[in-house]
């Protein structure tokens, strides 16, 4: 390697520690703080004095005013019950319009397209009025079906991975004598891995990080509360001091199986912003 | 066919005892939202005050809309209902076979699939989407506000006010508006290129042969992602306050003697806000832009050499431009969702400073956000839903320009 080489390799591998660094620093902050035996927070020392593992027990043991165990099973039931309904739904539609020709299939596509361009927030009184008319407000079904009730809507990536997918297959198929039923279930789906996995993880992954859907339909209803709502209440004025540290470990808690399933699908994830584009 | 006739006969009488015994009471109603106010009545048996019930002007809009629409699916199943009557005329006329149940229902598992793939879907999309947005822009026609709500109170309809009190009626409103419109915009423009340009060199950085590691570095930023919106801001939030972490820290250095007004004064918070959606969104683009380097044909570097491009040239005429193609259309995806940046803004500064001479908003406060505060904190309906409609005509403006320009959706059909 010559010497302006290891000058330029040097630099590179500095400069990615530094930015490294910087961007971990708040990880580390967050680990930190959830070992912190001192309440509050806002500490005049920038490091613990005395770590401790009371804010992990404490979470799971004084369920009095925030039952944490309760909100993860929750969010688990929330989670599981609307990733494999909007994946199901996402995945039937985005079939549909990848595959199938009918009259109204270019009109609902556009539709679809001005839909997803009102704000989400506009309508979630609308809805929770609604769920309150069918006697559902305050329920974990409604935060499923408010989940996955749009998945209509996502249907462009994984309809994007369909249409690379070769029609001579379906074509095959279809001289077989297998009906589009057949098709879709026997020789799509089995051939779209990557877009069942990345769309299930990222449905999965929507209830744990939510909390204005939830502060809408849950009203005060602690009980029903998902984990993201529930620490989010953690740390509002009145409980911020007394269950800060308590909040750091919840949250450590909530973004360890996130940040696993995120690191899995990232290379989907490129796949999915590109796959669009690259055929223009 | 007669047996699918039947069911169509059924769907209608439950659709017509709906409307009678259900929506038409409040269908009735549409026209003024409710004339009786619920009032208190002093009864004098039990010695207490007693609310008459009123009408609810909520829930008169709420069921007119989805009666509406009960209404127009029974036009609609009527319509098939007398098409296939004929259908089976003509048939039994000309002596044709007439397809039994049976075979109808294997239709739909072929040549009709897509109406069973899309049954369960579009139900599900216009209960929770498409009547909810109906009803939202409804609102943005009354003035259901803070001083009427119901039950206690009615609202009703108020035509275009809402509209002419942002545009020129009302001064704080129309000064809040374009304020945070203007702002809106400078955060948009900011946050999209600011992450593109850092997100493209760090994809650059990380990608150049000489670096190892390359799955390593590129992990490290991505923890960072993956941490929920929620958690990383609010800490980042708290770090930012006066006797927040980074005041401390600021202060224990000795590099300021007191604690800068990091989120409370105007300028700061918003380079504040900007500075940390970079960290917050700089790992998504340099994982896009990974992916579009990985991808870049070699053969175009290889001919490139034998011409006698340099490291220089090659990035410019090749890298460059292909990224830039490539990316075009998500960088639009991403102008429109950082119009729209609710977690960012609302986590760190909750739209603070507060601004007096704003309406119920503050000075980093993004029309999203000015919408979410009216709707929850302040009941104004009627405004926010006016301004939903109003962020919508943006997004969808600047989508339609965009979509004209990129040939990927115009031409969907031809790559497949």
């Amino acid at each position: 390697m010559s010497r302006h080489k290891k000058m330029v390799s040097i630099g590179l591998h500095t400069l990615l520690t530094v930015l490294a660094v910087i961007w971990l620093i708040p990880v580390f902050w967050l680990l930190i703080s959830s070992f912190r035996a001192e309440k509050g927070a806002y500490t005049s020392n920038l490091l613990p004095q005395r770590f401790t593992f009371d804010n992990y027990i404490r979470l799971f043991t004084d369920t009095r005013l925030f039952n944490f165990p309760r909100w993860f099973m929750n969010t688990l039931f929330v989670a599981v019950c609307s990733c494999i309904i909007t994946t199901l739904l996402t995945l039937m539609v985005a079939y549909v319009y990848s595959r199938l020709r009918f009259r109204s299939r270019k009109g609902l596509m556009n539709i679809s397209l001005i839909l997803g361009m009102f704000p989400g927030f506009m309508s979630m009184i609308a809805i929770y009025h609604f769920m309150k008319a069918i006697g559902l407000d305050q329920t974990l079904l409604a935060l499923i079906l408010v989940y996955s009730g749009g998945a209509a809507l996502n249907y462009y990536i994984a309809k994007g991975f369909f249409d690379t997918i070769p029609k001579a297959l379906d074509e095959a198929a279809r001289i077989d004598g297998a009906s589009r039923h057949v098709i879709f279930w026997k020789i799509i789906l089995p051939n779209s891995k990557p877009i069942v996995v990345n769309t299930a993880i990222n449905a999965f992954i929507a209830p744990w990080v939510d909390f204005i859907f939830v502060s809408v339909i849950m009203k005060d209803n602690y009980n029903n509360y998902t984990v993201a709502k529930g620490l989010y209440t953690m740390v509002d004025k009145a409980n911020i001091f007394e269950y800060y540290t308590s909040f750091c470990a919840g949250a450590v808690l909530v973004s360890i199986p996130i940040v696993c399933l995120f690191i899995k699908i990232q290379k989907y994830y490129v796949a999915g912003v590109t796959a669009g584009a690259s055929k223009g | 066919m007669i047996l699918l006739n039947l069911i169509y006969f059924l769907a209608e009488v439950v659709l017509a005892c709906f409307f009678f015994g259900f929506g038409f009471k409040y269908l009735s109603h549409f026209g003024t939202l409710g004339e009786n106010t619920q009032l208190k009545v002093w009864n004098e048996e039990l010695q207490i005050y007693e609310r008459t019930t009123g009408d609810n002007s909520m829930l008169i809009l709420l069921f007119s809309v989805f009666t509406i629409a009960a209404l127009i699916l029974f036009i609609y199943i009527l319509i098939l209902l007398i098409k296939n009557v004929r259908a089976i005329i003509r048939l039994r006329k000309e002596g044709k076979h007439i397809a039994s149940f049976r075979e109808l229902l294997l239709d739909l598992l072929d040549k009709k699939f897509h109406i069973t793939l899309l049954a369960a879907p579009m139900t599900t999309l216009v209960l929770f989407t498409v009547l909810p947005i109906v009803f939202m822009i409804l609102i943005a026609f009354t003035n259901f506000d803070s001083d009427h709500q119901p039950p206690g109170e009615l609202f009703t309809w108020t035509g275009l006010t809402n509209v002419t009190d942002v545009f020129l009626g009302n001064a704080t409103k129309t000064h809040t508006f374009f304020g945070i419109l203007g702002w809106t915009f400078v955060w948009a423009i900011l946050a999209t290129f600011t992450n593109y340009i850092l997100g493209m060199l760090l994809a650059i950085v990380i990608n150049h042969k000489l670096v190892k590691f390359k799955k390593m570095w590129r992990t490290l930023f991505i923890i960072s992602i993956a941490i929920p919106q929620f958690v990383s801001l609010l800490l980042i939030a708290r770090a930012l306050e006066p006797a927040g972490a980074i005041n401390v820290a600021l202060m224990k250095a000795g590099i300021i003697s007191a604690p800068l007004p990091f989120l409370s004064n105007t300028l700061l918070a918003r380079i504040c806000v900007v500075i940390i959606n970079m960290w917050i969104g700089i790992p998504y683009t340099m994982m896009t832009f990974s992916g579009v380097l990985m991808n870049i044909p070699a053969e175009l570097y290889e001919s490139s050499e034998i011409d006698g491009a340099g490291v220089l040239q090659s990035f410019v005429s090749i890298t460059l431009p292909y990224m830039i193609f490539v990316t075009a259309p998500a960088t639009i995806t991403t102008f429109v969702s950082n119009i729209n940046n609710f977690n960012v803004i609302y986590l760190l500064t909750g739209g603070g400073p507060f601004a007096l001479d704003y309406y119920q908003a503050g000075k980093t406060d993004l029309l999203v956000t000015w919408l979410y505060k009216l709707t929850v904190d302040h009941h104004d309906y009627a405004l926010a839903s006016t301004i939903g409609i109003f962020i919508f005509m943006i997004v969808s403006t600047v989508s339609l320009a965009v979509y004209n320009h990129t040939g990927s959706v115009k031409r969907e059909d031809m790559f497949q």
